[in-house]
């Protein structure tokens, strides 16, 4: 075990792969740069580590693994003393030696202490696996909350790069490999081990040429295993490729189900169906088949060496160079020989996988997370939410620059609209803002102090923030509200509730405010899932906020009693609304028009209409016919 | 699990001849001991070699065709497991395809694409398993015992005592463990659900500074898992070495016995190294059906899913005797294409109906708009034309002939609709407006598009029409998928247009055309636009305005804006006063 692992808890932050900045905390240098990608002794270390607080009962565990085997493989061998015990007083019996008689105390003594065997191996084994079960899912434990707790440290952009699907694989699916392979493989490979070792050890004491035997059939197996195998990989791939666009089809079939009854489409959908159902059905019996044929194969090659084992120890006894107890144990050994055989083979593979799984865990540790400067920690006495932005740069990418130099004075209590066509970049504002992303270069203010120089939650504890993909969880209406704030209490929540107009609603649930919101929140409306995070940002009372007036799943009903919503919620804050109406912009202390990343025009209304720039373009093209005054812009899609 | 065996049916014949290769398996497996045993007693002890050859032969024949005869066994179990897979998998899917919005709604689509997926592959799997394994366990367990009583009937008390011990105690086992593997998959679920929230809201958890909150709720139910996974691996610590020294005690008891039998003269040495054998693989096949029977009900969950699928009947079939359209003599361009007759609908389990005595009636070439809050009703009534579910009072015409007269296929081939969601299906965009008429000709498909104000943006994209699109139209954007979405209902030229919130993701600017477009080009075919913009109903010949399932306005606009106070509300909300008037 390596001795530099584990010792900051479950924080082990070996440098990154690939030469990135080092990450917070960890010993450098423990990895060469530029090693192989998948570097197996590293990320074998580090695993160990995690093993490491429980090595004292490991060493149990792997006592009681090696005693419990080898109690397990001379039991065998006892047994034959016992039939040879047996035989050669039958045998003197049987030729009328006078006097003879079968030995009953001699083979009840024999058994005894076979008994004896035998309950000790039961005891040890069922010591090993009842202890390593408590370490096996600890350890798991552990590296599932390690990762946890590392995600809440990563930065935004690493979330708005990776696809969810990918970070929740990493969690579950990988922790959940390593964590088989510590219940069940780690004292399997110890066991096979010393069953294969102790078992040839057994035979050789028994027999050297009837082991030579047996051992000459392992060659045969392994080629057969061999050759199976490259058989069955390419039709399981078959199976795996087929079926994977069999669910494709599936999946796209049953969303776009509307469309498929409207247009009539049933018949072809099901015909293309059947052929991917009939393709897959051939590769998938195939891949069965294949591997189905290993079991009978190499039980067979187990049955010759078992026939040559019956014929030329047969043989050696008439010679009486081998007793009948013998040959006895050495059969029960050689049916015990395939299984350890087969688990060895098999363990370069699964300590392949496990590492490899660990590493992916490992890879989202070491992700560089979010780092305070030094010194940040600045707060405000009294917000007043004074916003500035003086020449700030900013790109997503470092070497594509998005804002080149933008400067924004906001005064207490103003509000700011953003408008612009999709994709402008309309929420890169938000990012910046919340300190979601770091600025190049330049400053933000608020009230003076940049915001780098304050802690990350704390300029966020300065927002609300109330977004167009309303986001709840799966709780209680009142526990989602009152995630504005912890600690709120009852009739801060529901005057809450009541000035998002979200109270009415809540009232006519079954369950009311204990109304158990299900996994997609589908039990309530869009509209209704808004008016509860405007609840959200109303509890949390900040001194500013950022809105998305977006509400385009609303009807206009509802979204009369959003707007009034946001419109109690905007009194007396300074506000950036993402504006998506027209009395929103008329009524804007200013408007900021974005396009391609960054804002190209600021002014009020009339002052952007008198300039004739892109904003009274975009305005004269959605308002000159029909004299419709709504500001539709294409939903603003958030990265991620 | 039961149920879907039923499927098995067909394949009758070929699971007789899979049991009775394994059948023939088993003797094979067990006749191996029987000479072994003859070569102990008659061979060894006499000394006589030539026999111990010819038996050794006569073994390794043996053995040969037990393989051949399991090969063959894996071969028909193979080929029937996925059989039975691909039937279910029809069943399933054709049994879905016929489903109504409604019984969409009751299992939801993402449970739907599971069972017809996951769920049939989990059964799939266990049905192998028992052809291959659960088949050969009873009947190794059979045919040990009969061997064992063959070669000695009082030793074999020795089983009747031991048998029934290892066989409580397995089920002991299984019963005290399966509630923590099914509470384990509970938990496993929790911590994912928990898990994925966390990554969706990251933003909003960010903002409000509830990270710590966040780790509490995944620690917890991290540590839930954990005891429980602590739990169950304890238990199954214990059923090895359990099973193991039962066996291994077993063996002890034989020989102690069969030592005395052999002293009488009763049994022989070979018989009784036979006799372990037989015992042993008696207790390994009761081994063997015991952890079947753990997955067992895994399976069973999946089963009672798919189960579920097929026994839900879909809620909208064709009327037994459908009457043809074609019977419907002489429709008149002057009557209404369709009409509403104090038409009434109540979602299953709702207490108030959705919609409530609806008439109305939409003429050849007009535009009939219809516009109210979520929950009026609105899309109810595209629902209701398009029969995804059926009036429960009130009679819907179409052509002058109720809609359930029409055979589903005729109707649906008679209207267009375009749905709120966009769905565009994965292949090139000339197919996927193919999708609306499946001979179309090229000329008819860019008329569509032109129409539709699609042909700009198809023209710049590299490869036009023959633009690869991905599945669910990832590729393009919003705006565009709706043009797409509206060029697959015009190219089907049908007499009855459903607009279904279609404009939502258009600027005015392609509304405003588009809507004009549609005027010039559409004039044999009724049009009906649900819409939450004024702007885009105003124009309309007739508006219809909805509130909490019933029509309360019905007019033009400066009707509406006259007499119906739920429609001048509506306009005040999107427009400012100058404008609307």
């Amino acid at each position: 075990m390596s001795k530099q692992m584990g010792q900051d808890g479950g924080k082990v932050g070996g440098p990154p792969r690939h030469g990135g900045p080092p990450g917070p905390g960890g010993p450098p240098g423990m990895m060469l740069p530029g090693a192989k990608p998948k570097n197996f002794k590293a990320t074998l270390n580090r695993l160990l580590g995690y093993l490491k607080p429980f090595r004292m009962r490991l060493v149990i565990v792997f006592l009681t693994a090696i005693l419990s085997t080898l109690f397990a493989i001379v039991s065998p061998r006892v047994l034959g003393e016992a039939t040879d015990v047996l035989l050669s007083g039958w045998m003197d019996k049987f030729n009328k030696v006078p006097g003879a008689a079968i030995d009953f105390k001699q083979i009840a003594f024999i058994l005894a202490i076979l008994a004896l065997l035998y309950v000790i191996s039961a005891l040890f084994g069922f010591i090993q696996q009842f202890l390593m079960a408590k370490v096996a899912q600890k350890v798991v434990f552990q590296l599932r909350e390690d990762v946890n707790a590392k995600l809440g440290r990563l930065p935004l952009k690493f979330f708005d790069s990776r696809s969810n699907g990918d970070i929740l694989s990493r969690i579950v699916n990988d922790v959940d490999n390593i964590a088989n392979t510590l219940q069940q493989s780690l004292t399997q490979m110890i066991t096979s081990i010393v069953t294969l070792v102790g078992i040839i050890i057994m035979m050789l004491t028994i027999s050297p040429l009837l082991t030579l035997i047996l051992v000459l059939t392992l060659p045969v197996s392994f080629i057969v295993i061999a050759m199976v195998a490259k058989q069955s990989q390419r039709h399981f791939k078959n199976q795996q490729d087929q079926l994977g666009s069999l669910n494709g089809h599936v999946e796209e079939m049953f969303t776009g189900h509307t469309i498929v009854k409207a247009f009539g489409r049933e018949k072809q959908s099901i015909e293309k169906f059947e052929q991917m159902n009939e393709k897959l059905y051939g590769s998938s019996w195939k891949a069965q088949f294949i591997s189905g044929v290993m079991m009978p194969l190499m039980s067979f090659i187990g049955n010759i060496g078992y026939v040559l084992i019956c014929v030329v120890g047969g043989l050696q006894i008439t010679k009486g160079t081998i007793s009948v107890g013998d040959i006895q144990a050495f059969i029960q050994y050689a049916r015990q020989f395939t299984q350890p055989i087969m688990q060895t083979a098999n363990i370069a593979n699964i300590i392949q996988s496990t590492i490899a799984s660990a590493e992916r865990v490992f890879e989202l540790m070491d992700e560089e997370e979010e780092q305070e400067l030094a010194g940040a920690g600045k707060t405000l006495q009294q917000p007043q939410g004074n916003v500035s932005f003086n020449h700030v740069q900013f790109g997503y990418a470092p070497d594509k620059l998005l804002m080149q130099d933008m400067n924004l004075q906001v005064n207490s209590g103003q509000m700011i609209a953003i408008v612009g066509p999709t994709g402008a970049g309309k929420t890169t504002l938000v990012n910046l803002l919340m300190r979601f992303y770091n600025i190049q270069d330049g400053q933000i203010t608020i009230d003076g102090v940049p915001i780098h120089e304050m802690q990350r939650s704390y300029v966020r504890s300065l927002f609300g923030m109330v977004l167009q993909d309303t986001w709840l969880f799966n709780g209680t209406i009142r526990d989602n509200i009152a995630y504005g704030r912890a600690n709120a209490s009852e009739a801060e929540i529901v005057a809450a509730a009541k000035a998002a107009h979200a109270d009415h609603f809540i009232r006519t649930l079954p369950d009311g405010y204990d109304t158990i919101l299900n996994e997609e929140a589908s039990n309530i409306s869009s509209g209704q899932k808004q008016l509860l995070t405007i609840a959200r940002a109303i509890l949390a009372d900040p001194p500013m906020l950022i809105l998305d007036e977006a509400t385009s799943s609303v009807d206009t009903r509802t979204e009369l009693y959003i707007q009034q919503a946001m419109h109690n919620l905007m009194k007396g804050r300074t506000s950036f609304v993402i504006a998506h109406r027209l009395s929103t912009i008329k009524d804007a202390d200013c408007i900021l028009v974005m396009n391609q990343g960054t804002v190209i025009e600021q002014g009020t209304h009339d002052e952007l209409l008198a300039a004739g720039g892109f904003y009274a373009d975009l305005y004269q093209s959605q308002f000159a016919n029909g004299g419709s005054g709504e500001v539709e812009m294409e939903m603003t899609e958030y990265k991620g | 699990m039961l149920q879907l065996m039923r499927y098995l049916k067909p394949y009758g014949f070929t699971i007789v001849a899979i049991i009775i290769l394994i059948l023939l398996q088993s003797l094979a497996d067990l006749y191996l001991p029987t000479l072994m045993s003859d070569i102990v007693n008659n061979g060894i002890i006499s000394g006589d070699t030539g026999y111990i050859w010819k038996m050794g032969g006569f073994m390794l024949a043996v053995s040969v065709v037990g393989t051949i005869v399991s090969i063959l066994a894996s071969l028909y179990a193979s080929k029937v497991s996925s059989a039975f897979g691909k039937v279910v998998r029809h069943k399933v899917f054709s049994k879905v395809e016929s489903f109504s919005t409604q019984e969409f709604d009751k299992l939801g689509t993402a449970s739907l694409i599971t069972r017809t997926t996951n769920d049939i592959n989990q059964v799939q799997q266990v049905v192998l398993m028992i052809l291959r394994m659960m088949v050969m366990a009873p009947l190794m367990c059979i045919g040990g015992i009969i061997m064992a009583l063959y070669k000695d009937v009082k030793l074999s008390m020795v089983l009747l005592v031991v048998v029934p011990i290892l066989a409580i105690a397995i089920l002991a086992i299984v019963r005290i463990a399966m509630p923590y593997f099914k509470m384990m998959q509970k938990k496993l679920d929790r911590i994912n659900l928990v898990l994925r929230e966390g990554l969706t809201g990251i933003r909003v958890i960010r903002a409000f500074n509830r990270t710590s909150y966040e780790e509490g709720r995944f620690t917890e139910s991290n540590k839930d898992l954990m005891d429980t996974a602590v739990k169950v691996n304890q238990i199954m610590a214990f059923m090895m070495p359990l099973m193991m020294l039962i066996m291994n005690i077993c063996v002890i008891a034989i020989v102690w016995f069969g030592s005395h039998r052999i002293d009488a003269n009763d049994m022989m040495i070979g018989d009784l190294m036979a006799f372990i054998q037989y015992a042993m693989q008696i207790m390994f096949s009761l081994l063997m059906m015991s952890m079947m029977l753990v997955m067992i009900p895994r399976a069973q969950a999946s089963a009672v899913r798919i189960n579920e699928v097929l026994d839900m009947e879909a809620s909208v079939k064709d009327e037994p005797a459908f009457k043809q359209a074609a019977a419907k003599p002489g429709f008149e361009a002057t009557e209404a294409v369709i009409a509403f007759d104090q038409v009434s609908y109540t979602y299953p389990g709702a207490e108030k109906p959705a919609v409530e005595n609806l008439s109305f009636t939409c003429k050849q070439g007009e535009v009939t708009a219809i516009i109210g809050g979520t929950g009026s009703g609105k899309s109810t009534v595209i629902q209701l034309i398009e029969r995804f579910f059926d009036s429960n009072q009130g009679e819907i015409r179409f052509k002058g002939v109720n809609v359930k007269d029409w055979s589903l296929d005729e109707l649906r081939g008679n209207i267009a609709l375009v749905p709120q969601k966009t769905t565009i299906f994965s292949g090139t965009v000339a197919e996927n407006i193919r999708y609306g008429k499946e001979d179309a000709s090229d000329e008819e498909v860019r008329e569509a598009a032109a129409i539709a104000q699609a042909l700009p943006f198809i023209e710049r994209m590299e490869q036009g029409f023959d633009t690869m699109l991905a599945q669910g139209g990832t590729n393009i954007s919003g705006g565009q998928k709706q043009r797409l979405s509206i060029a697959r209902a015009l190219v089907r030229k049908p007499s009855l247009y459903l607009f279904d919130d279609s404009f939502s993701a258009l600027d005015y600017k392609t509304d405003a055309a588009l809507r004009a477009a549609l005027k010039t080009h559409v004039h044999d075919a009724a049009m009906i636009i649900v819409a939450q913009r004024v702007s885009t109903v105003m124009h309309a010949e007739q508006i219809i305005v909805m509130d909490e399932g019933v029509i309360v306005g019905k007019g033009t606009h400066h009707e509406l804006l006259q007499s119906c106070e739920v429609y001048r509300e509506i306009v005040q909300s999107q427009l400012s006063e100058e404008e609307s008037a």
